[in-house]
């Protein structure tokens, strides 16, 4: 029903896509005011709230960023001594190492899972696809304290996991200090939660990207001959470019961000099998006594942000021009 | 496309969408079926099965001993105030920006949106000093005041865009008759954005009840439900059936939300307005 209108973009533009895009005009302009300056005192009282917690902090860290200090006594200048450890200090490297990792089920396999079911799904109507959306949406709408608790009990040692391994005879591979507790496995067995976390979302927004792909593109794409495979790279992803743009930034960026579930989960354990840059800087600050340096973290992964946000916009958009 | 294969591709289809559902409420179906097993380290249920008796117990026991009467006092307390006063700066804010001219009002804007990305990693180092020379560490106005800036970013994006969408000639006609901005605002503009609006309550609420990292950072002896979920979970990592009582009664009230405001949830998602 939605997908004979037409492709259209969408009424609002995701803040996803908002860095880096290129402006594009607005649909009509803003109506003049009855004063010019009427309009400062519309913005005010969220502007001054905003600085003050959002901006005037930023500066602060950026500032604290340069010191040696401990949160204590007085820090001294460290120039960029802070930024070095970004490059010398294993712990750091890893952290981000992990990150990618994580990158690879945050991210990329939600991504191509959700693209392939979407793809598949959309050739038929699927009735009680609403009852359907609420099922996938949940894991994305309860706080990730709860799943990540309830997968600690996946992982537990009397926990599902083990009880399928153990069925099918596979008891053996069962690490003996539990699937994230073992240097090999914490960190996957991490991203498998953050892949549960993600892929309905995916699907979601994928499936919703389909039903406006015109069906004439798909008619015309079968009358060519065109098999499943064909119309899947010539229909279907470029006209999901849009929604593809979006899940890139948001699981990317999401990813950098992680911590949440390594707090509950694994604490950055076993080691620093599972540390992440946000989860160095929390450290750092409140049990290591390492406050510049966790300033500096902090603006490094915001500037990793900013420019990862940056490239995949970009990148995208000249994609989209082609 | 012959009838045989087209019944085998809708069988198809249904499986595979049954499938992902399953899969994406397992855990959370498990946890519910955990949470009503006797407790004690080894006595979770391993897949569905069911409990041997429904220790219903475990709920009055996880809601005392993780003392979440007081962590959902403060998670209320704060999304109480939180949801409304976020609502109301992205609207006021929101509007200016979509009807008004005003020197430096795109640079501005962007200055909001780049909100959107700082992660709070970024500022709070700072943010912890700041709060602690205010003399707020550990009380409901330092989570409130945090949330609030935080959600205005997003807000301030998403009620611009919603008022951007009015048709011209609402703003025209009530310019005619002579209304002021203000009066504009309340009267014509709120009533038009309406369903924006609601989308934009419900999806802070959800912001401020899922947020964990301000609550672990700015609470001591005052924390959310999840920050509460968190130390309880710390503390009986191996009573699974508690720890997963306490996992479902903080999962309640946002299920509830979720349920009855599914079409603005959505709405919000299918636009890629969550955040990562």
């Amino acid at each position: 029903m939605i997908r004979d209108l037409g492709q259209q973009a969408p009424a609002i533009p995701s803040p996803a896509v908002a860095v880096g895009t290129r402006r594009r005009r607005e649909r009509f302009e803003p109506l003049p005011g009855e004063s010019r300056r009427l309009g400062y005192l519309y913005i005010l009282p969220a502007f001054l709230l905003y600085a003050a917690f959002n901006l005037v902090p930023l500066a602060q860290g950026v500032n604290d960023s340069f010191f040696h200090w401990d949160g204590i006594t007085d820090g001294t200048w460290a120039g960029l001594a802070n930024y070095k450890e970004f490059f010398t200090e294993a712990e750091i490297r890893t952290g981000y190492v992990h990150v990618l990792i994580l990158m690879i089920f945050y991210a990329f396999l939600p991504i191509v899972i959700g693209l392939f079911l979407a793809a598949v799904l959309s050739r038929i109507r699927i009735r009680g696809l609403t009852f359907f959306r609420l099922l996938l949406f949940l894991p994305l709408v309860i706080t990730d304290v709860v799943t990540a608790v309830a997968w600690n009990w996946i992982y537990d040692t009397h926990g599902p996991l083990n009880a399928v391994f153990k069925a099918v005879g596979l008891g053996g591979l069962i690490p003996s200090a539990g699937w994230l507790g073992d240097f090999n496995t914490a960190l996957p067995a991490v991203g498998v939660f953050g892949l549960w976390g993600q892929f309905g979302f995916c699907l979601i927004l994928f499936l919703a990207g389909v039903m406006k792909i015109p069906s004439s593109l798909y008619e015309a794409a079968r009358v060519d001959g065109a098999n499943a495979f064909h119309e899947f790279f010539a229909v279907t992803l470029p006209g999901l470019r849009y929604e593809l743009q979006v899940v890139l930034v948001l699981t990317v960026v999401g990813t950098l961000g992680t911590f949440d579930e390594i707090y509950v989960m694994t604490a950055g354990g076993p080691g620093t099998a599972t540390t992440v840059p946000a989860y160095l800087v929390w450290r750092r600050m409140f049990q290591t006594g390492q406050v510049g340096s966790a300033a500096a973290l902090g603006i490094m992964l915001m500037l990793i942000v900013f420019a990862v946000a940056y490239g995949i916009n970009r990148l995208m958009e000249r994609g989209a021009e082609r | 496309m012959n009838t045989a294969t087209s019944r085998l591709q809708v069988t198809l289809n249904y499986a595979l969408i049954v499938a992902c559902s399953m899969i994406a409420i397992y855990p959370l179906v498990g946890v519910v079926l955990a949470s009503l097993y006797p407790q004690g380290p080894a006595s979770a249920p391993s897949g569905f099965a069911l409990p041997p008796t429904f220790a219903w117990h475990n709920y009055v026991d996880a809601w005392n001993q993780g003392r979440f009467g007081a962590s959902f006092t403060t998670s209320l307390i704060v999304g109480a105030i939180m949801v409304p006063a976020s609502v109301a700066l992205s609207v006021i804010a929101g509007y200016a920006f979509a009807t008004m001219r005003f020197r430096f009002s795109r640079t501005i804007f962007y200055l909001f949106i780049l909100g959107l990305i700082i992660p709070t990693e970024a500022t709070i180092v700072p943010l912890y000093y700041d709060v602690h020379a205010l003399g707020l560490l550990d009380t409901y106005w330092a989570l409130i005041l945090l949330e609030v800036s935080g959600e205005l970013a997003f807000g301030i994006f998403w009620m611009r865009a919603a008022f951007l969408s009015a048709p011209p000639s609402l703003l025209e006609a009530a310019r005619i008759d002579g209304a002021s901005s203000w009066r504009t605002l309340w009267e014509i503009m709120v009533p038009f954005a309406k369903p924006a609006i609601l989308t934009l309550a419900v999806l802070a609420f959800a912001d401020s009840w899922n947020e964990f990292f301000l609550a672990l950072v700015f609470t001591v002896n005052h924390p959310t439900a999840p920050a509460g979920l968190a130390s309880f979970s710390g503390r009986f990592t191996t009573d699974v059936a508690l720890v997963s009582a306490g996992a479902v009664i903080v999962a309640i009230p946002i299920l509830i939300v979720f349920v009855v405001f599914q079409r603005e949830f959505m709405r919000g998602v299918l636009t890629g307005a969550v955040k990562g």
